[in-house]
């Protein structure tokens, strides 16, 4: 395995400095996110324990197919992103950029889904607000279960966009050769981020999705 | 105190000089440790104060059984603290069964109080001397605070639900009352008074007012005039659960679980009624919100807290 | 310690000057800098609604100003002062400046993103500016609902965003501290060799971390609740108001341990020096410090004792109160019996830390009277409150970061300041804040609220004496202010370790020059070696070395 970049910045003593700080400091940001979302996750719970019901009335409003669809376009997203950190470490170029370039691919399948069903929602009538529409007696509590569908979704996509500008920013430095065996830091990092915001989602899907629905 | 320099807050209820007793045990406490603290460091400060630059002061790292000790006795003087505190807590929360119960409900900048004959006030309180009285609460609006320091109680009070304070007065007076949580523009003007009255005098001021219909008959007018009584009576157009003797009894719901029928069950029952169906009922009560009001709320609760056992005794088939 | 002297040396004020080489630095003692004028500007805005606040309460009725323009005062103050300065205070000023230095480093893990955090932070400062200027926030720093998300008829929207924004430059700054630490410690810098400055700044950044996204995803629902009349936290419409208040004091309860983690940090470093002595029970005091990061995200709830919350959570949140006092009582003590056979001179920085001790001391033990239940009851939300949290975050934190500023003067521009003016100030400071901040304990137990902008007539003697003190309090920050940029230009020039501390900080050039050392430092000693203590040298607790 050749070196290819030893060099490292100047606050580091060596590049192995460099990338277990790199490493740590992605491990640690994470964590951050998973407060983030945490207090939305809280949230959702303890009004979906108030308002079984309801909740479940309402997840039945979602339409399943385009759900499916995403879990498994996101699933198969990681899939690709892993293979891209794979190939860079055996310092593949072509092949890294081939699946950093399907992960683009499938990520923005994912939110162009996502923007048909945002699309259906407001057709719908359940968008909370001024044009919010449920039937009785659920709707406050089909409201406060929308919007934490709007929110946690909304939140998940915003991360998924910036995903893509990392995602596109590695696959501009990777087809300028800056990766190699000895340096693919940022694609690992860029590729923990996006595992994560794959988890966030897995857990969101059945959450809002799949309540109270039978086989 | 002095009229113009007060320092201490009256005791005017039998709970202020019990919450006095812990404040000053709190202050023997923490007089002795921040004495101790400052006369040590200033010991230590003159004693060990640098006579040269070449002073060379030895090395000690530690003592394990001194900071087991100063960690043990902080220790146990906070757990006394916790349960002391606690206990008196607890009675806070505990008010008397035989509790007289007047309904405040606040809103954005006042207090509005009704004793159980229909006498209303607003942003004052009579009550009698000697005797336990409970307030149940609710808000209009935002969230706010009833507060009598001279009582040492206060509660929040909170828009969608019920809370409560109980005290007993021990001295006829009049004593503040603040609204102590912030809740916009008029929030330093929504105080009053509590003025504690001698029974005979606090009877008076009672029947002096203009008000003939008690609490519990406003109550049951609303009772008839919002259609409750159709399902909720003897052979009722449809199936209800019975209120006889209902406000506190326990309730078992569809689903298994069993709640007790209080204040907060009452009203939700009425503004949202499919929240909690009674076991083996049906879910077609509709639902009042927007056609009542809390202070009508808090009057069919007066009225159904009157229910005689024998009577509205539902027949179920 | 040699000092070349050929020429004017390169250090890091000097290497480039120029508007383009400080905004756009990656130096972290230049960002140092940078926040600490930004944070300067801050307070003075804070203050100033303070004083005005302080001159209307002079009187019963509310003559200075309208309801509710006091409304938006007592807000705007809370918000500016607590999110843009007492947060960053400390570490983002003197931790930034100083943590790479004292585990021997060239620089922070992340220097590009050391920046970003400040320019983060800008940008909040910006939008809450502009809500301010827009007609302010009147909601109370604490934005309860319903009030906050449907009632409040102004800037809520803009104002959570301000703060939305500049919880990322905490989140930035704590990453790096964690990194670094954890990354960048020079060979021979083990855990326990580590300043116990590092310590607490470890113990500050572990909530950073935890604790501010939290506030941040709670800001958010209630901006979202407001734009789009939700109803996630209004029970008119189905929801909870008791969710948004303990999803907001999950954060804001470990907000307070950020605010005085990095002051009893200066507090450890101060009293070893100049009382000349390793701190006594220094592993405790490190392990102190964790017990409070972690402790203090257990007790939220206390401050919804009297919410309508259960009463056995109340309990179990009172209980636990408790237990986050005693790593804090295990510090003072510690620090006390450093002084015991030290040799103590009383400059300056030592005076602000005795004076943390002592008001620290009064503020914490006022906090067990908040815990006890019985007692809660009748204080909360009333002055006795506000006299407490500000005995630890003004008499704690605030001269924390005096003490410091003045400690590492010298190391931060190389010039001293006059001793006897900051002296004066200290002094000034000390008696000022008491006259401030005691009568209110008494105003509390007395009853009065909290956010009056009139009270009952009864009251005016104390809040006079309160107002009075203000006064001199006020004078007491006036005049540091003033030296220290004086000495900027005429104080004597100061060398390369004026009070003869240890610490691998004050064994580079004062003014360090942008890569911190000559050479990379080895440590071979363990942390507060006044006794020249070697590896191997300590012993078991409970013996003095001899040395």
């Amino acid at each position: 395995m050749s070196d290819s970049r030893l060099v490292h910045a100047h606050q580091f003593d060596d590049a192995e400095q460099q990338r277990d700080a790199a490493s740590l400091g992605m491990w640690i940001f994470l964590a951050t996110e998973v407060m983030f979302f945490g207090g939305m996750f809280l949230g959702y719970t303890i009004y979906r324990s108030m308002y079984a019901e309801a909740f479940a009335a309402a997840s039945n409003r979602i339409d399943l197919i385009p759900g499916v669809i995403n879990t498994t376009i996101l699933i198969l997203s990681s899939f690709t992103m892993a293979s891209a950190v794979y190939h860079a470490a055996l310092g593949r170029g072509r092949a890294l950029q081939i699946s950093l370039l399907l992960t683009i691919v499938l990520g923005a399948a994912f939110l162009g889904i996502k923007l048909y069903e945002y699309h259906e929602k407001f057709e719908e009538l359940l968008v909370p607000g001024a044009l919010f529409s449920f039937p009785a007696p659920f709707s406050a509590a089909a409201e406060i279960f929308f919007s934490f569908y709007f929110a946690m979704t909304g939140m998940h996509a915003v991360h998924m966009i910036i995903g893509f500008g990392l995602l596109a920013k590695l696959l501009f430095d990777a087809r300028r050769g800056r990766y190699s065996a000895g340096y693919y830091t940022p694609v690992e990092l860029v590729g923990l981020y996006w595992h994560f915001v794959d988890i966030v989602w897995i857990f969101l899907f059945p959450l809002l999705y799949l309540l109270g629905r039978h086989l | 105190m002095w009229e113009n320099l007060p320092l201490f807050p009256q005791q005017a209820s039998t709970l202020a000089p019990r919450v006095d007793a812990l404040y000053f045990f709190l202050i023997l406490v923490s007089v002795f440790f921040a004495g101790l603290i400052f006369v040590l460091i200033f010991y230590f400060a003159v004693k060990y104060r640098r006579r040269s630059d070449a002073d060379q002061p030895r090395a000690i790292e530690g003592s394990i059984p001194l900071e087991i000790v100063w960690t043990v006795v902080p220790f146990a003087l906070t757990l006394v603290m916790f349960g002391w505190g606690a206990w008196l807590f607890a009675e806070i929360h505990t008010p008397p069964r035989d509790a007289l119960e007047i309904n405040v409900v606040g809103k954005q900048w006042m207090w509005k109080i009704q004793h159980p004959n229909g006498q209303q006030e607003i942003n004052e309180l009579h009550v009698p001397v000697g005797q336990a009285v409970k307030l149940l609460m609710t808000s209009e609006d935002v969230i706010h605070d009833f507060f009598v320091p001279a009582f040492r109680v206060k509660s929040d009070v909170l828009p969608g639900r019920y809370t409560q304070i109980w005290f007993h007065a021990t001295k006829p007076g009049e004593y503040r009352f603040f609204c102590s949580q912030y809740c916009g523009t008029q929030h330093s003007g929504m105080i009053g008074r509590v003025i504690v009255m001698e029974i005979p005098d606090f009877q008076n001021w009672l029947s002096g007012g203009a008000a003939g219909v008690s609490t519990a008959q406003l109550g049951e007018k609303l009772f008839e005039s919002l259609g409750c009584v159709s399902c909720h009576r003897p052979g009722g157009a449809v199936q209800a659960p019975s209120l006889a003797g209902l406000v506190g009894k326990p309730v078992k719901l569809e689903g298994g679980k069993t709640i007790t029928a209080d204040e907060s069950y009452i009203r939700e029952s009425i503004l949202d009624p499919r929240a909690k169906i009674v076991a083996g009922y049906q879910p077609v009560m509709p639902s009042y919100k927007g056609s009542i009001s809390e202070d009508g709320i808090m009057q069919i609760i007066a009225y159904l807290k009157t229910f005689n056992p024998q009577e509205g005794e539902a027949r179920r088939p | 310690m040699n000092i070349p002297s050929a020429g004017p040396r390169r250090h890091y004020l000097n290497a480039g000057y120029g508007v383009r080489s400080w905004l756009l630095t990656t130096d972290h003692k230049r960002i140092a800098w940078l926040y600490l004028l930004s944070i300067t500007f801050f307070f003075v805005i804070g203050g100033a609604f303070a004083t005005l606040m302080r001159i209307e309460l002079l009187t019963p009725q509310g003559d200075l100003v309208q309801a509710e323009t006091y409304n938006r005062l007592f807000t705007m103050h809370g918000v500016t002062m607590i999110f843009f300065f007492l947060i960053p205070s400390i570490p983002a000023v003197l931790g930034n400046f100083l943590v790479p230095l004292m585990i021997g480093a060239r620089d922070l893990a992340f220097p590009r993103l050391n920046l970003a955090s400040w320019y983060v932070f800008i940008l909040g400062g910006a939008f809450t500016l502009i809500a301010a200027a827009a007609g302010g926030v009147d909601t109370g720093w604490t934005f309860y609902t319903p009030y906050s998300s449907r009632y409040s008829n102004s800037q809520v929207v803009l104002t959570v965003v301000g703060i939305f924004i500049t919880g990322f430059s905490s989140i930035l700054t704590g990453l790096n501290f964690l990194v670094t630490i954890h990354k960048m410690r020079a060979p021979g810098m083990t855990w326990f060799r580590l300043p116990l400055f590092i310590w607490s700044h470890y113990a500050t950044s572990i909530i950073f971390i935890l604790g501010t996204p939290v506030i941040a995803i709670t800001l958010v629902l209630v901006g979202l609740e407001r734009i789009f009349s939700l109803g996630i936290f209004d029970p008119a419409r189905g929801g909870d108001p008791l969710l948004f208040q303990h999803l907001f004091w999950f954060y804001s309860h470990p907000a307070v341990y950020i605010m005085i983690l990095p002051a009893m940090g200066v507090v450890s470093e101060v009293i070893a020096c100049f009382a000349r002595k390793r701190i006594f029970g220094y592993s405790f005091v490190a392990f102190a410090s964790l017990a409070i990061a972690v402790l203090g995200f257990l007790v939220w709830a206390h401050h919804m004792f009297v919410s309508g919350q259960s009463v056995y959570a109340s309990m179990v949140f009172s209980l636990l109160s408790f237990f986050v006092a005693i790593p804090s009582a295990i510090k003072v003590f510690n620090w006390t019996a450093t002084l015991y056979k030290g040799s103590i001179a009383f400059d300056a920085p030592m005076l602000y830390a005795l004076g943390f001790i002592g008001l620290f001391t009064i503020g914490g033990l006022t906090g067990l009277f908040l815990a006890t239940l019985g007692i809660d009851v009748h204080v909360h939300d009333t002055y006795f409150v506000i006299a407490h949290f500000h005995y630890i975050m003004v008499g704690g934190a605030v001269m924390g970061y005096l003490g410091g500023i003045h400690f590492w003067w010298p190391k931060m521009t190389g010039r001293t300041y006059p001793e006897g003016w900051a002296k004066l100030a200290a002094l000034i400071v000390f008696v000022g804040f008491n006259l401030t901040f005691f009568p209110q304990f008494i105003l509390g137990y007395l009853g009065m609220p909290r956010r009056y902008h009139a009270y009952p007539p009864e009251f005016q003697v104390l809040n006079v004496m309160s107002t009075a003190g203000a006064s001199v309090l006020a004078l007491g920050y006036l005049i540091p202010i003033i030296y220290l940029t004086w000495s900027l230009r005429y104080g004597r020039i100061a060398g390369t370790n004026p009070w003869m501390a240890k610490g691998l900080e004050w064994e580079t050039h004062s003014q360090p020059h942008s890569a911190n050392f000559d050479a990379q430092p080895i440590v071979r000693e363990e942390a507060y070696a006044y006794s020249g203590e070697e590896r191997g040298d300590l012993q078991p607790l409970g013996k003095p070395v001899d040395v």
